[in-house]
């Protein structure tokens, strides 16, 4: 009785998934789904090497000094970076005394008196964490603490979408009349829907100046940005790969002499 | 019927070494493993420890500058309070003055600061009998009858260099760690 | 509730006596995973995976209740306190990538552990009670990983939040209060992650508890093995230890090894980079997604896109979807062939294969975008799901023809070592 009513169950819901099939089948020849816009137009993140890819992977520091020097004259303005603290860049090679620099020159730090009740000021310490920044109007930009892990493809997107900006290809705009850059944004391929509201931040070579004699092409400063973004959200991945590599090793060991108490302890067992 | 026995071969009969020989590989296993699972616990443990974020916050600097002489500042240290003192030539005297003997803690005011500057006198400003937080530090509060600091609690009294002389407070007020990063600034902790 | 053979516990060390004289523990133990404890001596590799998703419990239980004294669970600092884990906290982010990815492993775990369990008939008499603890353990570590990964309270934490506890809403008549008191308000917000915590924090004890049921009832008739026939006499069985102690030990290190491979090397790999963003109850994702384990389900849930007169597609799909995880429950009497092991099942040996084909082709439908093609593949997937357990396992048991079962273990092993029985021995 029980099964009765379970294959009866069973044939209604196979049935009303192949009827779904069927009607979705003859819409589908009937009408087949357009091809958009940004199917057609949007690109894949470039293949970019970096010294962090791989299990070996990890960070060039000269390379992160002169990404955090792009991010504060460049990026700051507009992107904040609130979950990394300015302790945090004694870890890519500044001194203590160059971070409590850095770090007073940031934006200073609100205090309460709660005797009095005044509101105040306070300069920055290394303690604090890069200002968040918020925007009047048309919205505030992410901030970039962890925008290498929040995107596919991560460094290599944000290099990409950096040197990817260009003037709208005519074929789209022949494919696609509709689908014209409106007022305000910019075209970039890179961007999930190709119209992206950030303006060109790396405008010329040049822009910065490293203090290691790196020539500041728009392709240096894109690479080098891109890479201090990745530690930024992760910057913890040397020790990562350095602790995994010793794990692994150890495992590696345990369980062969785990094998071979098991073979011994079956040696004379057929199974 | 078949008796897989039959196939199995027998252990090695009175070689006391060649079982434990044969053994030796179990133990080496589990030997391995077990010294795996203490490594295991270490950082398990070791997450309890202050973070990163905490540990910043384990030193205060302190602009010596901005004390005058005969006043005091409160700040915090490691989430506590903190009297910065800056001793007038009055009051150093006096405390040197004292036979460290007759005291419950003896310790010179030599003792209690650093680099030969007995003027400035940096004390925690939690009471050593129960944890209150001893008045004096302020302008206007009660400095007690040695002219340091006042518990109002239980009655403890500090004298100019913050040793306990009367009262149920065992110690001296506890003076942290500190080093002069300047002639006008300290780093504590 | 053991073989007649079993060993009997006789505690050496005076200590040990002295306990269980008092408390019966050790002999417990002893009877239970020791010496005293008879297994079939043919199990094969897919019987290590009831011992690793313990083992995978254990981890994530240690890692978690040690999260939870880092993590802040009100919705403004929820996202930061995970943060603050990852850069502040000593080996934070170890214990943080080990949850993250030991609910990953633990699903892969249980998943292989529950279709050897379908391939080999483990779940027919007399182990039906086990099979079905096993269902409402799959419930619990579904229900458990959901709220976990609202935790973090990242844009797939919130919207999927959001999505699932939307199909309540499918329900006549009780579905909008239902809804909302499951939220605690008319999104998710700071209520529902509160309360998702308090019960992703209790829901792995009950977990723990079902799993002791689970054990004690499989513990009755014993472990099945892979010819399905039962034990018979002594000869068919070894002691749990030492020999199965070491062959999970064994399989213990190769999936450690798995696992830390995952964690220290990939370990965002089976996540989504939208969690890396704070919830935003403004701005929908591109795809909502859940983690890989839901896959299938979600694809039968989006499956499912024309009314059945009066029933909305939506409060099919919900239902489909609850269905799909709640036929396993009859599976025992689904398939009541008398043969146990699919080995000696030739037919239902290639649906098995199909099924699991099957399985994974609703996978990768569920994790993909809901475009017309994926949800045309997923219609047909879901359609055979629902066929292979409601009318083929029926129709194979009731039609088909097996192939001769051993007349015992002992006579398999025999077999499989190319040895041929020999003559009694003179007694």
């Amino acid at each position: 009785m029980l099964r009765a009513a379970l294959i009866a169950v069973g044939f209604f819901f196979s049935f009303m998934l192949l009827y779904s099939f069927g009607r979705g089948a003859i819409d589908y020849i009937a009408e087949p789904p357009v091809a958009t816009v940004e199917s057609v137009f949007h690109k894949h993140p470039k293949e970019i090497a970096y010294s962090f890819d791989g299990p070996a992977g990890h960070y060039d520091r000269a390379q992160l000094q002169r990404g955090f020097l792009v991010y504060k004259e460049v990026c700051a303005a507009c992107h904040g970076l609130k979950l990394v603290a300015y302790r945090d860049l004694e870890n890519i090679g500044y001194s203590p005394a160059m971070v409590k620099a850095i770090a007073k020159q940031g934006p200073p730090q609100a205090t309460f008196n709660t005797v009095t009740g005044d509101a105040g000021t306070r300069p920055s310490t290394p303690a604090d964490h890069f200002a968040p920044v918020y925007y009047a109007g048309a919205g505030t930009p992410p901030d970039l603490s962890l925008i290498a892990k929040s995107r596919h493809g991560g460094a290599s997107y944000i290099d990409s979408l950096l040197t990817g900006y260009q003037a709208q290809p005519a074929e789209l705009l022949k494919q696609f009349p509709d689908a014209k850059t409106p007022e305000g944004l910019h075209y970039n391929p890179y961007f999930a829907n190709l119209n992206l509201a950030m303006p060109p931040p790396l405008t010329t070579d040049g822009q910065v100046t490293y203090s290691d004699g790196t020539k500041a092409t728009k392709a240096q400063m894109a690479k080098d940005v891109s890479a201090f973004l990745m530690w930024a959200a992760e910057p913890k991945l040397e020790t990562r790969h350095a602790t995994g590599f010793a794990v692994l090793f150890f495992l590696l060991i345990a369980t062969g002499l785990a094998y071979f108490s098991y073979r011994n302890i079956w040696a004379n067992k057929a199974h | 019927m078949a008796t897989l026995e039959q196939i199995e071969m027998p252990e090695p009969v009175g070689e006391e070494g060649g079982v434990r020989r044969r053994d030796f590989i179990n133990i080496a296993a589990v030997a391995f493993a077990g010294v795996g699972a203490v490594v295991v616990v270490l950082p398990l443990i070791n997450q309890m420890n202050p973070s990163a974020d905490v540990l910043a916050q384990a030193t205060t600097e302190v602009d010596l500058a901005a004390i005058a002489e005969g006043m005091a500042i409160k700040t915090i240290f490691r989430s506590q309070p903190l009297f910065v003192r800056h001793l007038t030539a009055k009051e150093i005297a006096e405390a040197d003055a004292v036979d460290t003997s007759s005291l419950r803690d003896p310790q010179t005011l030599e003792e209690r600061t650093v680099g030969g500057k007995k003027q400035w006198l940096i004390t925690m400003g939690v009471c050593t009998h129960l944890g209150c937080v001893p008045l004096g530090a302020g302008e206007g509060e009660p400095r007690g009858e040695y002219g340091g600091y006042f518990c109002p609690c239980h009655g403890s009294a500090y004298d100019t260099a913050a040793r306990i002389r009367k009262g149920p407070a065992p110690k001296n007020l506890v003076v942290p760690e500190y080093k002069y990063t300047s002639d006008t600034a300290v780093l504590i902790g | 509730m053991s073989f007649p053979w079993a060993k009997n516990y006789e505690p050496k060390l005076p200590a040990m006596k002295w306990v269980d004289e008092r408390l019966p523990l050790p002999r417990f133990v002893y009877n239970a995973v020791g010496a005293g404890y008879p297994v079939p001596r043919n199990l094969n590799y897919f019987w290590n995976f009831g011992v690793l998703a313990g083992v995978a419990l254990t981890i994530q239980l240690v890692t978690g209740i040690i999260l939870a004294m880092h993590y802040h669970s009100s919705a403004g600092e929820a996202f930061n306190s995970v943060e603050a884990i990852m850069r502040d906290v000593n080996a934070g982010w170890m214990l943080r990538y080990a949850h993250a990815n030991g609910a990953s492993f633990f699903f892969i775990v249980v998943y292989i552990h529950i279709f050897r369990g379908l391939f080999f008939g483990s779940y027919k008499a007399p182990r039906e009670m086990v099979w079905l603890l096993g269902v409402v353990i799959f419930l619990l570590m579904m229900a458990t990983a959901f709220m976990g990964y609202v935790l973090p309270w990242g844009q797939m934490s919130y919207w999927g939040a959001q999505v699932i506890t939307g199909l309540f809403s499918a329900l006549p008549v009780v579905g909008e209060p239902v809804h909302t008191w499951l939220l605690g308000g008319f999104a998710p917000g700071d209520a529902t992650l509160t309360r998702f915590f308090s019960l992703h924090y209790l829901l792995p004890f009950v977990l723990a508890a079902v799993i002791i049921l689970h054990i004690w009832a499989l513990h009755i008739p014993g472990s099945s093995n892979p010819t399905g026939v039962e034990v018979k006499d002594e000869q068919d069985t070894v002691p749990f230890h030492p020999y199965y102690t070491a062959k999970d030990g064994m399989g213990l290190g190769i999936f450690l090894i798995i696992y830390c491979a995952a964690l220290f090397f990939a370990p965002n790999y089976l996540g989504h980079p939208d969690n890396y963003i704070p919830a935003n109850p403004l701005a929908t994702p591109a795809h909502i997604v859940p983690e890989w384990y839901f896959w299938p389900f979600y694809a039968i849930l989006r499956a499912f896109t024309f009314d059945f007169f009066f029933v909305p597609a939506k409060l099919l799909g919900v239902l489909a979807m609850f269905a799909a995880i709640l036929i396993l429950f009859f599976l025992p009497w689904l398939d009541n062939s008398p043969v146990r092991s699919g080995s000696y099942r030739p037919k239902f040996k290639i649906f098995f294969v199909v099924l699991v084909v099957d399985v994974l082709i609703l996978g990768w439908c569920g994790g993909s975008p809901a475009e017309p093609a994926y949800v045309l593949i997923s219609q047909v997937a879901a359609a055979y799901y629902f066929a292979h357990f409601l009318i083929v396992l029926p129709a194979l048991a009731r039609f088909e023809k097996p192939l001769p079962l051993p007349g015992s273990i002992t006579e398999a092993v025999l077999a499989k070592n190319g040895l041929t029985p020999a003559v009694a021995p003179a007694e």
